[in-house]
């Protein structure tokens, strides 16, 4: 594999309403300040990838209206995917590998305010047998935890620790929606939204954007005296048919572990996009990150941008390992609400 | 076996999904002026396009266009095309006519109704100008106009609207 | 609007009206609701899907030999839901729930409802309830209550 590396990682604060932003008016603060901190433009670019959903704007083709946001003329070469951004940064990932591209621009954007969050997700499952009886993603997370509880792969207990460390570990997260910190008494006092899981089980509802540039080794060098590289990246998908899946572990995460070889590794951080509370404990279990320092950002439940999530997962991973000179990061990405989707990526500083 | 009593080979599959839509600035500020019966486009910074609707940014620099200008509801006709087909939902009798709308000043047309005129007149390059509804019927929306209906003033060369690099 | 230079807002609802195609074993599953049957698809190793699916998404095996299953079966899991939000199909406390139906292998999202949440545990018994109106859609199936 030729050698990749981030760059360069901007995110904007996350809103409960962005209302008074459009999209393209979300996405440009962040692209611009990618490009100023590294002093280059988009002529610097070769390939540019965006991941959003058009059920969140209610508009077909919605994300060709993003592209405004930054410059395309003369044309540029870009794509999109209608996922989290963090498969934008995986395709553009391999543009680079193919030599089609040495630079890539990733962005992400999603307002969940505007519509209803909870029937839009039931839209991304099976449309014969489980759309039309219209789940929502809540319910849908809370038939995963209510198996991991009953199995005991998880504890309410850990729960609740995910929820407190979550909101404690929000003061590193100057784009952080939810700062305030509950007790352990705020969290039993709350009802039950889908029960086992109540409302500070669940992220809230956030608007936002965030950006991404990746390079090749040649480039990275030129923009930055920081890379970090892409030491691996796995994706993989559950079966669509949720009934005949085991919801007590995750066939993909185990493929991906085997793949990157991650049980060799010894993380220094990790982050996690994990959507519900019980998603932590059990993937930090999968994982082997009972030790690593995890989700020092706060993760998604002190904001959680849909198709933004995973790429900051990634990007918060970037910024740790940066900041803190530290050696090995490990990012997850997801998608959906029984983590149907898994993205594991291996970030590490120069060797 | 009756039609009624055909097996279906397909699910009905409805979606309804409820939405409360925010405008965001750029829209906001130009419909707002829409409401008070003026047309205000907005100019990007460094290429100086004038963009009308607005979107917020400029798409060949990528930038926010952040400079107001004031534009006439003059233009001519950049294309058109004539529906000869009902449109569910569609109170205007076919046929009817709906072009693109350069106004003059702007980079952007825009799609509007052409009216008063016969179908065989129109052309490309025509001179035309909004006709407004009654004031106390304006609200923040292009239907503010009715249509555009052609005026006395001689045709554009469409060629020149083309977009000249500064 | 009091103040002009407030932000614009207007609600709006998108409908789509989609009709999807059934293919070969979906057909069969929905014609089969109809008359108030369950069925599922059997791979050659003995697995049974219920809902019936058209492949095993371990071995990819095309499945096409049909069995019926039901209309009886058991919770798997569960997501219990005291308020209904408006888009839910019941208006009553209900649950989303796992069912292993009885000859299958595989679960079936569905709904439970007429019983209280303490009432649920996982390994109730539960029983298909049939819609009024078949308009073969998994709808067919109202939703499960308790068994007797």
């Amino acid at each position: 594999m030729k050698k990749v590396a981030i760059i360069g990682y901007a995110q904007h604060p996350i809103l409960k309403n962005a209302g008074a932003l459009n999209e393209v008016e979300l996405i440009m603060p962040v692209v611009h300040q990618l490009f100023d901190d590294l002093g280059i433009g988009q002529k610097d670019i070769d390939f540019t990838c965006s991941g959003s959903c058009d059920y969140l704007q209610g508009a077909a083709f919605a994300f060709v209206e993003g592209l405004s946001a930054i410059q395309t003329n003369p044309p540029i070469k870009e794509s999109h995917v209608e996922m989290d951004a963090a498969w934008a940064m995986y395709e553009s990932m391999l543009k680079i590998q193919m030599g089609d591209a040495q630079t890539a621009l990733i962005y992400g954007f999603g307002k969940s305010s505007p519509g209803d969050l909870n029937a839009i997700i039931s839209l991304q499952m099976d449309p014969y047998y489980i759309s039309p009886l219209w789940p929502d993603r809540v319910s849908l997370a809370a038939l995963q935890a209510r198996v991991l509880l009953d199995q005991n792969i998880i504890t309410k207990e850990q729960m609740l620790t995910t929820v407190v460390e979550a909101r404690a570990n929000s003061k590193n997260n100057r784009n952080a929606l939810i700062t305030d910190l509950i007790n352990e008494s705020d969290y039993f006092s709350h009802a039950m939204i889908s029960s086992p899981l109540n409302n500070l089980d669940c992220p809230p509802i956030s608007d936002g954007s965030s950006a991404m540039i990746i390079a090749s080794e040649e480039k990275a060098y030129e923009f930055t005296d920081q890379p970090i590289w892409i030491e691996g990246i796995d994706h993989r998908i559950e079966s669509s048919n949720l009934g005949a899946r085991d919801l007590s572990t995750s066939a993909t995460l185990q493929a991906s572990i085997n793949q990157l070889d991650l049980e060799n590794i010894k993380f220094d951080i990790a982050e996690l996009h994990t959507q519900f509370s019980h998603e932590v404990p059990f993937l930090k279990s999968l994982l082997n990150l009972q030790d690593v320092p995890t989700n020092l950002s706060g993760g998604p439940l002190i904001g959680n941008v849909m198709m933004c999530a995973g790429l900051d997962a990634i990007g918060k991973t970037y910024e740790s390992l940066k900041d803190n000179q530290l050696k090995h990061g490990l990012a997850h990405a997801t998608s959906g609400p029984c983590l149907q989707h898994n993205m594991l990526v291996h970030l590490e500083t120069q060797k | 076996m009756s039609a009624e009593d055909t097996p279906k080979d397909y699910s009905e599959s409805p979606i309804n999904l409820e939405y409360f839509y925010t405008a965001g600035s750029a829209t906001t500020r130009f419909l707002n002026q829409v409401k008070e019966g003026n047309i205000v486009g907005q100019a990007c910074p460094k290429c100086k396009a004038v963009y009308v609707p607005p979107r917020g940014s400029c798409p060949r620099c990528g930038v926010a266009t952040d400079i107001e200008v004031p534009l006439t509801d003059k233009g001519c006709i950049e294309s058109f095309t004539v529906v000869h087909i009902p449109i569910p939902g569609n109170p205007i009798v076919p046929p009817y006519v709906c072009a693109m709308i350069r106004l003059d000043g702007a980079n952007i047309s825009f799609l509007h109704l052409i009216q008063e005129v016969d179908i065989e007149q129109i052309r490309i390059g025509m001179r035309i100008q909004a006709v407004w509804k009654p004031k106390e019927e304006w609200t923040h929306s292009l239907e503010n106009i009715k249509w555009f209906a052609p005026i006395d003033e001689p045709d554009i060369d469409v060629a020149t609207l083309r977009f000249q690099e500064l | 609007m009091s103040d002009s230079k407030d932000l614009l807002r207007a609600p709006f609802e998108l409908a789509y009206n989609y009709k999807r195609s059934n293919g070969p074993i979906m057909s069969k599953f929905f014609e089969a609701l109809g008359e108030q049957k369950i069925l599922g698809t059997k791979s050659s190793t003995g697995k049974v899907f219920s809902p019936a699916a058209e492949f095993d998404p371990e071995t990819h095996e095309s499945l096409k030999e049909i069995v019926e299953v039901g209309p009886g079966g058991a919770v798997e899991s569960f997501s219990w839901i005291e308020t209904p939000q408006h888009h839910h199909l019941i208006k009553e406390p209900f649950a989303f729930a796992l069912i292993k139906l009885d000859g299958a292998d595989t679960c079936m999202l569905h709904m439970v409802a007429n019983c209280n949440e303490a009432d649920l545990s996982i390994g109730s018994r539960v029983t298909a309830n049939w819609s009024e109106v078949q308009e073969q859609r998994i709808t067919d199936i109202k939703f499960f209550t308790l068994e007797k």
